[in-house]
């Protein structure tokens, strides 16, 4: 279980000053902050702006930034946009889904390393099909390299 | 230090261009998305390191320039459009295009064309056995007119000064100081202005019914920068590239309108055009230009950006201002009008990225330029992206009323492998043309003839490897997962549709399927709210309407003449291709390939489970699924 520092947590509030149309940006730092949105902390928020939890939990459903399980160490977005999709963006994801012994509806992988998201359009159409991890852009993907590109993040994770 | 009078702000631009004019040359390293993904911003670290070491003056930061004499201007500059061949380096005042660069040929570069004259030919762009070494060239770029694009890639896009010395601002300042808002709305009315955005909607004419709302108490302007449709990235070019530019038209049309409130809102995939925006931003507030009395001209205007949270439907105006509410992005019903009651229910104009990106232009040149360029009703440039199966994939500016074939085939390159056989336009919820159509003008009217929409610009080009009922698939799938599930046709609907196409490319398609699907989209169509709803039928509609016969083979013949659906192909290999080396029999999973050393191997059909292993091994392309 991740623990949830209110301290943090009062300082985002008060940068947005407790403002009930701030919902979202302060979803967004608390998201940075722990890569999803902890209930504890969400209930939390509820409280201090004066809401129902069932509305904040409403916004955070509907947005697919928003996570409310934990993810893994890396977040993989593999791009499936048009530019992608054309570009065979489904053997790359499928390569991804395989080596990292993950399927369809996941949110995080066995060893907790890796989180698999699915997007269209990271606006870099023409390295079509694009992924990124951590927010780094790989170009031009193919399984292959895919597949390279896990065995290294794992090899990092060794050493 | 603000600028406060139309004078101070001639006199910075005097300035700033003098420094400019003292960097007797400039390394200009594009810093778009798509080059920083390919290494740019190495190649930025190390050129200034180089320069550094071996005693050269560099100018990192214009304002930084304080001597007036000679030096090297090294920065990171807008996407040039052209992703395909980045990382990309211009060199200035000579106009070199380097592509493809590496950080290995930084010293080469700094060598013979910083410190010397000469241009290095291994690094140019070739085409058909010519060497193209100026930018202007290339025949991907000599086919464009830039208005919303202009200086993106030509200038520093993190300098507020830059862009000044090049003349920015310098619409605004007209706007406030010769002209009231009743001129600037007729100006940007006469001159025929229709939103980017999609609707094609009279910039004008939208100011005009906010501007009406004399005595609301606030009034917001909204641009739009949530550019959903995959595939498709020039607004993610202008926020990054030249975010001055679209922050003046915004400034422009709160002039325009009266409205003292602003918002970007910008989708989250965009890291890289909220830190450039944010940084524009408070640049411009430092100088004056936004925030209280504006240049002196005692208008005020506040803006701020707004982050996106991965929802498709938040482009769509009325979800947008939901979101920017702090509620789910659910479109609202019409009436009231954003124009009338919008955003914390104000008046609100909300217009999209290019189109604010073309305002200053029209306020400095006049109407009768823009609407000079481009077809009758549709005046001005449109910024397409290609992408998908092309050549050059890219962004491109043309003229409205160009034809797809000039797009595709002459400043495009055409098809990058295979035959042409199809473009997607409009994202989505747009429509596949075919070959049929490779002379129709894109413009809003011509493209609405035939039942297609520009849609924002996105181009995505498909050969004959691409499947149309697998397309079609695609988009369902994708608004699937966009629907807000408001209304129970686009919730429902879309879904049922994706089912029985799934169906057809599993090959368990039955023909009363397709006449269902003809049915279902329609009901679709006319029962649900926005134009999510409302649109996200078309590709099935379209795809049925040219590439039937296509339909018909997967569930008549149960092939997939494209050869992607997987369930409808066997692998088979090419006897005439196949040099036995025996690769595809190691790599199979289930033995399914048999085959004597230095002769063709064979699959059985039977024992196959169609992992493509064997396919993505073999170095002849012998293997294929027919
Ligand atoms: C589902 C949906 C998505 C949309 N996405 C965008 C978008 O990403 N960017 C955009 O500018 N307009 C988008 N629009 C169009 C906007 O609703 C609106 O018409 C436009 O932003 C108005 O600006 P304009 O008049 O400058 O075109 C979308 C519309 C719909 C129905
Ligand atoms: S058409 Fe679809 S996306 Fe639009 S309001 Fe209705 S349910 Fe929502
Ligand atoms: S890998 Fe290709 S060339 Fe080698 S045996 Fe198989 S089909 Fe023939
Ligand atoms: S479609 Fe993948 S980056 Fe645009």
């Amino acid at each position: 279980m991740t623990k949830v520092d209110f301290k943090l947590i009062d300082s985002i509030l008060e940068k947005y000053g407790c403002d009930k149309s701030k919902i979202i940006p302060i979803m967004q730092e608390i998201q940075a902050e722990y890569k999803f949105l902890p209930e504890a902390a969400l209930m939390y928020v509820a409280d201090k702006i004066g809401e129902t939890y069932a509305e904040l939990y409403g916004v955070a459903t509907f947005y697919k930034d928003f996570s409310l399980n934990e993810k893994g160490k890396y977040v993989i977005k593999v791009c499936n946009g048009t530019a992608c999709h054309v570009r065979k963006s489904d053997d790359v994801q499928e390569a991804l889904y395989e080596i990292t012994g993950m399927k369809p509806g996941d949110y995080i992988s066995a060893d907790g390393l890796f989180t698999i998201e699915r997007v269209a359009c990271l606006g870099a159409c023409g390295l079509a099909p694009v992924c990124t991890v951590n927010g780094v852009v790989h170009p031009q993907m193919t399984p292959d390299k895919m597949r390279a590109l896990i065995m290294d993040l794992r090899e990092a994770e060794r050493s | 230090m603000k600028i406060q009078s139309r004078q101070m702000l001639e006199d910075f631009r005097a300035e700033s261009l003098k420094k400019l004019n003292c960097q007797s040359k400039q390394i200009l390293v594009c810093g778009g998305s798509g080059c920083v993904a390919g290494g740019s911003l190495k190649i930025y670290d190390k050129f200034r390191e180089l320069m550094e070491r071996k005693g050269i003056k560099v100018d990192v930061i214009l304002q930084d320039h304080v001597d007036h004499g000679d030096a090297v201007g090294l920065k990171k500059s807008g996407c040039h459009g052209f992703c395909e061949i980045g990382p990309l380096v211009r060199i200035e005042p000579a106009g070199l295009l380097y592509i493809k660069c590496k950080v290995e040929d930084c010293e080469e570069i700094i060598e013979e064309s910083i410190l010397g004259d000469n241009v290095i030919d291994r690094l140019v762009y070739h085409d058909n056995g010519r060497s193209y070494s100026r930018q202007e060239d290339i025949p991907f770029y000599k086919q464009q007119t830039r208005v919303a694009l202009t200086n993106c890639g030509r200038i520093d896009a993190e300098s507020i000064e830059e862009y000044i010395a090049v003349g920015g601002y310098s619409a605004l300042s007209k706007a406030l100081f010769d002209m009231s808002p009743d001129d600037i709305i007729n100006e940007v009315t006469e001159s025929g202005l229709r939103g980017r955005g999609g609707a094609g909607f009279p910039t004008g004419k939208k100011w005009a019914q906010v501007a009406a709302h004399k005595d609301a108490p606030v009034k917001y302007i909204v641009c739009n920068g949530d550019e959903g449709d995959p595939g498709a990235f020039m607004d993610c070019s202008v926020m990054e590239g030249n975010p001055h530019k679209m922050i003046e038209g915004i400034i422009i049309a709160a002039i325009a309108c009266g409205s003292t409130e602003g918002y970007i809102y910008v989708r989250a995939e965009y890291p890289l055009a909220v830190l450039r925006l944010q940084k524009a931003i408070e640049d411009a507030e430092a100088y004056g230009i936004l925030g209280d009395d504006i240049l002196g001209s005692g208008k005020s205007f506040n803006l701020q950006i707004c982050k996106g949270a991965g929802a498709f439907v938040c482009g769509e105006g009325t979800a947008m201002q939901e979101s920017i509410e702090g509620k789910r992005g659910m479109p609202r019903t019409k009436p009231p009008r954003s124009v009338d009651k919008g955003l914390f229910d104000a008046p609100t104009s909300l217009n999209n990225v290019e189109t604010f990106a073309n305002v200053p232009d029209i306020i400095n040149k006049g109407a009768k330029w823009y609407s000079s360029i481009g077809t009758e009703g549709n005046s001005g440039t449109k910024v397409f992206s290609l992408a998908g199966n092309i050549k050059n994939t890219g962004l491109i500016e043309v003229p409205m009323g160009t034809t797809l074939r000039e797009i595709v085939f002459n400043i495009g390159g055409g098809v990058k492998s295979g035959n042409f056989k199809a473009v997607q336009i409009g994202g989505p919820a747009g429509c596949c043309l075919t070959e049929d159509h490779l002379d129709l003008p894109l413009d809003f009217d011509s493209t609405k003839k035939i039942g297609a929409i520009i849609g924002s610009g996105g181009l995505v080009v498909m050969g004959d490897d691409t499947c149309m009922v697998e397309i079609a698939r695609f988009f369902m799938s994708f608004s699937t997962n966009e629907s807000c599930g408001k209304c129970t046709t686009c919730r429902e609907g879309i879904p049922k549709i994706q089912e029985i196409l799934e169906r057809i490319t599993h090959g368990t398609g039955e023909l009363e399927d397709i006449d269902m699907l003809q049915e279902l989209s329609a009901v679709v169509k006319t029962c649900s709210l926005c134009g999510l709803g409302k649109n996200a039928t078309n590709p099935v509609v379209s795809t049925l309407k040219y590439f039937k016969d296509e339909y018909i083979a997967h569930v008549k013949d149960k092939k997939c003449p494209a050869g992607v659906c997987r369930s409808l192909c066997t692998m088979w290999i090419d006897p005439i291709k196949c040099i036995g080396c025996t690769k595809c029999a190691r790599n199979c999973p289930v033995g399914a390939i048999t085959g004597q050393l230095r002769k063709p191997h064979t699959i059985d059909v039977e024992k196959c489970i169609k992992c493509r292993e064997c396919k993505v091994g073999c170095p002849k392309h012998a293997i294929k699924e027919v």
